[in-house]
């Protein structure tokens, strides 16, 4: 990697939730990381994600979702970047989501659910180690 | 949209996907030239043929001017001109961290998913000089790629901003109302490079002093005979005045020799900024290796040398 490299995270909420605060909260977070945060506000079609995912050639796509609809969102983002050839783009869950759910996330390629609680360093340390 | 299964990282996939007009290659391509990952020189070199045709504006500002929302309506107006838009969207890195927020696309939604539109932000990054020819190389893969009007917004505030909207052809200074401070900042530095000046928010009360603030400005500063740059109003979130600022701006330019004369101050700017990185990149590299800089440094710590000797010193094996 190069010394230049700076990783690059989507902070996005799809869907129809008004609640941004705990996106806030992430975005300036990994911002104090060190990381270059693009953060698009509220109520982005899984279109406007996807295609910003591409365009600002983002090495994570993390999904504040507090509306309950976790698991169509996810899988037509992940769709989505499927189709666009960016699947090695890793997609990361933060919000209210009920432990059940996680394994289906999982399985769909959602690398990993951030439930409501999570210290930012945490997200932070987990996108490091990952990526 | 065009875009193909994989990427490939190597330059010439990257490059030959651009020419290809395939969008993950462009986005790629864009970020291993901003990291200065090795090699991007020979990718640019490949790019460089391939530019040249397209309008490269600057929008600058203070910030809460309006200008991300100002950007989104020129660019949709553009689109409906007929023309492929790519938007450099840039905002400051934290001295602190590195990190930076990039919240340009906040206002402008409404073209996230039109195809002839692409939208990259970027941070500053701190690197003096350094941002403005990435900004230059950005919109010079862009243009590669076939978009035909290139827009770079950037708070007008500070050296390296200023720096990064003089790489445009033109450059347009957004002013609001009940912001006195803002004619303030038109002194420090823009004033010389603006060739148009938009009260935006115009639908508030104020706009046509502000109007009248700059056009005073504009006669003191503009040399008798010479066409002072126009000044338009205009409401981005009302969408007013659009039309008219697009028309102003695709509108040819007159001033041909003026223009002329900018161009070569560019590419002699370009050329300089260059050169300082790679001597600056070699000095360093070369003096930490053998370590000069290091010795240097400790004569400084035991305070037996002031640093413009050292620097001198440094210098004289050059010179």
């Amino acid at each position: 990697m190069n010394e230049g490299k700076k990783m690059r995270v989507l902070m996005a909420k799809p869907g129809l939730d008004g609640h941004e605060r705990g996106a806030h909260v992430v975005a300036h977070g990994l911002r104090d990381a060190g990381f270059e945060v693009i953060y698009t506000g509220l109520r982005q079609t899984t279109a406007q994600i996807v295609n910003t995912a591409v365009q600002e050639d983002v090495d994570v796509v993390g999904l504040s979702i507090l509306s309950g609809a976790h698991l169509s969102l996810s899988q037509k983002v992940i769709d989505g970047l499927k189709n666009a050839g960016a699947e090695d783009v890793m997609v990361i869950i933060g919000g209210i989501v009920p432990d059940e759910d996680i394994p289906s996330l999982k399985k769909m390629g959602v690398r990993e659910v951030f439930t409501a609680g999570t210290p930012v360093s945490e997200i932070a340390n987990f996108i490091t180690r990952s990526t | 949209m065009k875009i193909t299964k994989t990427v490939e990282n190597s330059w010439q996939s990257l490059v030959d996907g651009v020419q290809a007009g395939n969008i993950r290659a462009m986005a790629r391509l864009i970020t291993q030239v901003e990291n200065r990952e090795p090699g991007w020189k020979d990718a640019m070199k490949a790019i460089y043929p391939h530019t040249g045709s397209a309008r490269i504006l600057g929008i600058t500002g203070s910030p809460g001017a309006g200008k991300s929302t100002l950007t989104c309506e020129i660019a949709d107006e553009l689109v409906k001109r007929g023309h492929q838009i790519g938007i450099i969207a840039v905002d400051p890195s934290s001295p602190f961290s590195g990190g930076a927020l990039l919240g340009d696309r906040l206002r402008m939604k409404k073209i996230f998913t039109l195809k002839e539109v692409f939208i990259r932000s970027m941070a500053t990054r701190g690197t003096l000089g350094g941002m403005s020819q990435a900004a230059r190389d950005v919109a010079r893969i862009m243009d590669a790629f076939g978009k035909d009007v290139i827009l770079i917004e950037t708070v007008g505030v500070g050296q390296d901003e200023i720096e990064v909207v003089k790489t445009a052809d033109r450059v347009m200074m957004v002013c609001i109302p009940g912001q006195g401070d803002n004619i303030q900042a038109l002194k420090a530095g823009v004033m010389e490079i603006a060739d148009l000046y938009v009260v935006n928010k115009a639908d508030m009360p104020g706009a046509d002093e502000v109007m009248a603030d700059i056009y005073a400005m504009l006669e003191l500063s503009s040399e008798a005979g010479q066409p002072t740059p126009p000044v338009l109003k205009t409401s981005a979130l009302k969408n007013q005045g659009i039309r008219e600022l697009v028309a102003t701006l695709m509108a040819d330019s007159t001033e041909s020799n003026r223009h002329d004369d900018k161009e070569e101050m560019r590419i002699k700017e370009e050329i300089f900024s260059l050169v300082e990185d790679e001597v600056l990149r070699f000095l360093r590299r070369r003096w930490e290796e053998n370590g000069e800089i290091a010795e240097a440094a400790r004569q400084m710590i035991e305070q037996k040398k002031d640093p413009y000797s050292i620097v001198a010193e440094l210098l004289n094996q050059f010179i």
